[in-house]
């Protein structure tokens, strides 16, 4: 731009974007795959003129100016083409020539991000680094009073139980009356969260399913996946598999139109069915595909035209209230497969989320409650809901649970916990920290992306391009040239690895504990935190 | 890890036969505190075995306070012992008044009660003669049931035997259970001394209960008053006790599992896979996780021992028929009953429970992967 026209308000310079990228033309090769592989069009090839002056001391001497020019990365500083610090062009590079910065200063474009009135969305995560869960602490350690556990070679039993719980006295009476015993599944304690066919790229989805079934097949884990909303493949509906996902409908109710016809060909039960009332990134709103996602697949599966936005309503448009919301739509579900499948709730953490727990706990037909906290992910949402909008996790599962206690059912309606679990990498740690908080099992989702299929996401604003599809490891892309890049043999390998991992790391966690034949669901003695405030209001120990 | 002996005899014997065998297993307890449990009893309790035992320490005031409260109640003195203490402290034995073992007339208008609110209104009782003494610190009382006595101190197990008189003939029983304490993990408090004892029911352990916690939440939720104090992690185990047979039915078989249900592989063959995997789901709360060995009676005065899922604390039981003792080690059974035949030894293991039935004929052994009796 010229020093002498006039500027647009929004006219930013590389000082004013949140990303910096910065290259080296001394290494650069010229090979053109960086400009290639980004997935904002933030640097593009470039001819620059340089002009070299030669004078000497001497005055008779010529002055020599020469006019040269060479090519090289220019970075783009309009909003639209904003570098996102996705590093692609890093990973490209074969001479490491180029790597984007975080701006260490005051990301100005955060006031232009609004152009034509539209405000900032995005997919990813809330971008705060801070966890409670990372420093919460297992200070119960079992050594001398008693002889600690061998997380190697004890045998342990990891496992929890999706569905309604009875109390044992009634469990009893029914089991002698032969009365319906609501259906319960045995499930492992970690599970893919809700993560749609259309959020997700076909390569992402069917490694996650092929990971899985391996899972269930050969390691005997059984390890659960929720589909989210976006319904579900026809083949995998009508395939044995299907009694390792958990079939999710939402105010949408994209894909259910399938489904309900799938039912009378199914081979197996679903685990379960997740009513999604909310979630955790954006309360209160409901899902988003954007149109730039809808191609003619995910059209097909979902039962829409192509090409167009899908935004969920916020609510179930059609029900007035908790209870017309809770107990018709989790019998109506119920009824749909016989009463053999446990429905459940997901909503998002709130200072109301005990006003549905205790709705729930007068419905038989409720068999558990998923809480996704503050930080947990989205394909797309709007920034100042994933900002702004939210109830941390940590509280609020502790909160449910001592309610559950105080009215005796801490055992009969188990709570998912979800939202930022892992965020930082310390995913067993964090998810035993929420069960020894009274959670029955865990809900991830980013973590899967980010160790299953390399999302290059984190808590610093990088990437965060979910929500148009041109995700640049093919994750939550539906674009063919970008999807063909994650294969889902890697990514089942690799979400395999994750959960075997995880079982020794949780291990190595309760075995000091002195816990190994059950899930330590609320043993909240073993948990100490470095601050009087967060130790008083989880009821655990204050330690410093 | 504190020393457990039982046992179970056709004749009445003397509690000093039981706090001979932990004399002899004194290398692993610190000697800091004794539990005694004397049930079907000999001597002159022999006549009034409806009579409910009020078994507790109590002060000067506390006995004035105790006797206005009963008699309130309707309660008429039957038969006391009282053990009074000498005159002279010995050093590790705290000074009390007065240690109360005295059985009681039943209120005429109890006469009608069922059984069920008998042991109700029992249990209420001891909970609220428990909770004045909490108040003024001048009774603690552990337990009020028929032909049951129960002592507990801090102190070295044979000098608090010599301390309180306890080879006295009037004291004799056909059940007895001691633990020598090990006090590693609580303030020495009485209420968190074994044994434990709720209706019937009494259990002591050895070992450190790891789901504490989960269990005493699961327990106090359940509305009944008698399920509270859990000044011992070990406490849990007699109310789960009580709670698997009475509240659900069970047998004493079904008790293991409940605190330590099998996994999956061995669930999946066993005759009755759908009704404990209901149990196993069900009881969830329950399941104990620690190291345990735990040693009980019932109300038939049956006498049991069940080990921890992975076995990791030792027990012994052997005797003869007419004589059978439980033991934490092989040399407390040595002790008192040495002309056994020791190759009848039995030292359970993980999957089993075992029983000597009020006829003291046999060790009966029940694993956990057989039949069991259904409560169907």
């Amino acid at each position: 731009m010229s020093s002498n026209r006039s500027l647009e308000p929004s006219a930013l310079s590389i000082n004013d974007l949140p990303w910096q990228v910065k290259y080296s033309n001394d290494r650069c090769t010229l090979c053109g795959q960086c400009t290639a592989v980004c997935p904002v069009q933030a640097i593009e090839l470039t001819v620059f003129r340089k002009r070299t002056l030669k004078t000497s001391i001497r005055r008779q001497a010529e002055q020599v100016t020469n006019q040269d020019v060479f090519y090289g990365i220019w970075q783009r500083t309009d909003v639209a083409h904003a570098c996102i610090g996705c590093a692609m062009c890093t990973l490209v590079c074969p001479n490491d020539a180029i790597h984007p910065q975080k701006n260490p200063g005051l990301d100005r474009m955060k006031f232009h991000i609004n152009q034509q009135g539209v405000p900032r969305r995005r997919g990813g995560r809330r971008n705060a680094a801070g966890s409670i869960l990372d420093r919460i602490k297992f200070t119960r350690i079992s050594m001398l009073t008693d002889p600690a556990l061998d997380a190697g070679r004890h045998e342990f039993e990891m496992r929890t139980l999706l569905g309604r719980v009875l109390s044992p006295r009634e469990n009893m009476k029914r089991l002698r009356e032969k009365g319906w015993i609501p259906p319960v599944r045995e499930i492992y304690p970690l599970i893919i969260g809700g993560m749609s066919f259309g959020a997700l790229s076909p390569t992402m989805w069917e490694g996650l399913q092929m990971g899985v079934a391996y899972l269930n097949e050969e390691m005997n884990m059984p390890v659960r996946m929720c589909t989210g909303e976006g319904g579900c493949p026809p083949r995998l509906l009508r395939s044995r598999f299907l009694k390792y996902v958990i079939l999710q409908i939402a105010s949408g109710y994209f894909g259910w139109d399938e489904i309900i016809h799938a039912i009378p060909h199914m081979k197996e039960d679903p685990c379960a069915i997740e009513i999604k009332y909310g979630q955790g990134a954006k309360p209160g709103d409901g899902g988003l595909l954007m149109w730039h996602k809808v191609n003619k697949l995910i059209a097909a599966i979902r039962g829409v035209p192509q090409g167009v936005s899908l935004p969920s309503p916020p609510t179930h448009q059609t029900q007035y209230s908790i209870e017309e919301s809770v107990a018709k739509m989790i019998l109506s579900m119920s009824m749909a497969w016989g009463f053999r499948v446990p429905v459940y709730p997901k909503i998002s953490a709130s200072s109301t989320s005990l006003a549905v727990l205790n709705n729930l706990t007068r419905n038989d037909y409720a068999s558990g409650l998923a809480i996704d906290g503050e930080d947990g992910g989205t394909g797309a949402a709007y920034s100042v809901s994933m900002d702004h909008m939210g109830h941390p996790i940590a509280s609020c599962i502790r909160d449910n649970y001592l309610n559950l206690i105080k009215i005796g059912k801490q055992n009969e309606i188990p709570i998912f916990a979800g939202g930022g679990i892992g965020k930082n990498g310390n995913l067993a740690a964090n998810a035993a920290a929420l069960i020894m908080l009274g959670a029955s099992g865990i809900q991830i989702g980013k973590y899967v992306m980010q160790a299953a299929a390399g999302c290059v996401g984190t808590e610093e604003d990088r990437c965060n391009v979910c929500n148009v599809g041109i995700c640049p490891k093919g994750i939550t892309s539906q674009d063919p040239r970008i999807y063909r890049r994650l294969d889902p043999e890697d990514v089942a390998r690799r979400v395999v690895d994750l959960f075997v991992s995880f079982d020794t790391e949780l291990k190595k966690i309760v075995a000091p504990l002195g816990r190994s034949t059950s899930l330590p669901i609320g043993m909240s003695d073993a948990l100490g935190i470095d601050d009087v405030a967060a130790a008083q209001r989880l009821s655990i120990k204050y330690v410093v | 890890m504190c020393r457990l002996f039982a046992l179970t005899s056709r004749d009445p014997v003397s509690p000093m036969l039981a706090i001979k065998a932990l004399d002899v297993m004194k290398e692993g307890h610190d000697g800091s505190g004794m539990g005694l449990l004397l049930q079907d009893l000999g001597g002159p309790f022999e006549e009034m075995k409806e009579a409910p035992i009020l078994s507790g320490i109590f002060s000067e005031e506390g006995i004035r306070r105790l006797d206005l409260f009963m008699m309130d109640l309707g309660f008429l003195t039957k038969y006391k012992i009282s053990l009074k203490v000498p005159k002279k402290p010995v050093e590790g034995i705290p000074r009390r008044d007065l240690y109360l073992i005295r059985a009681y007339e039943l209120p005429e208008d109890w006469d009608s009660l069922s059984k069920e609110d008998m042991a109700s209104r029992l249990s209420g009782i001891r909970l609220k003669i428990r909770e004045m003494g909490e108040e003024k610190n001048d009774m603690i009382v552990f337990s009020f049931w028929p032909d049951t006595i129960m002592i507990k101190e801090i102190g070295d197990p044979l000098l608090l035997a010599q301390y309180l008189g306890l080879d006295r003939k009037e004291l004799k029983a056909r059940i007895i259970m001691a633990q020598g304490r090990q006090n590693t993990n609580y303030a020495i408090d009485l209420y968190a001394c074994h044994p434990f004892f709720i209706k019937g029911y009494s259990t002591m352990t050895n070992g450190e209960n790891t789901a504490f916690i989960p269990i005493k939440d699961f327990l106090t939720s359940r509305g009944i008053p008698a399920y509270s104090g859990y000044q011992s992690d070990s406490e849990v185990f007699a109310h789960i006790l009580h709670y698997s047979l009475e509240e659900l039915g069970l047998g004493i078989d079904g008790y293991k599992h409940v605190i330590t249900p099998l996994q999956e592989s061995d669930l999946s063959v066993h005759p009755d896979a759908g009704f404990l995997s209901h149990l196993k789901r069900t009881c969830r709360s329950l399941i104990i996780d620690g190291p345990n060995c735990i040693i009980g009676t019932l109300p038939d005065h049956s006498l049991f021992m069940v080990q921890d899922r992975k076995k990791l604390r030792p027990g012994v039981v052997g005797g003869k028929p007419g004589l059978y003792a439980f033991s934490s080690e092989i040399c407390g059974l040595d002790a008192v009953i040495p002309d056994r035949d020791k190759s009848r030894d039995i030292q359970p293991m993980h999957l089993d429970t075992v029983i000597v039935s009020p006829d003291r004929q046999e060790v009966a052994i029940c694993r956990q992967t057989e039949a069991l009796n259904l409560p169907l």
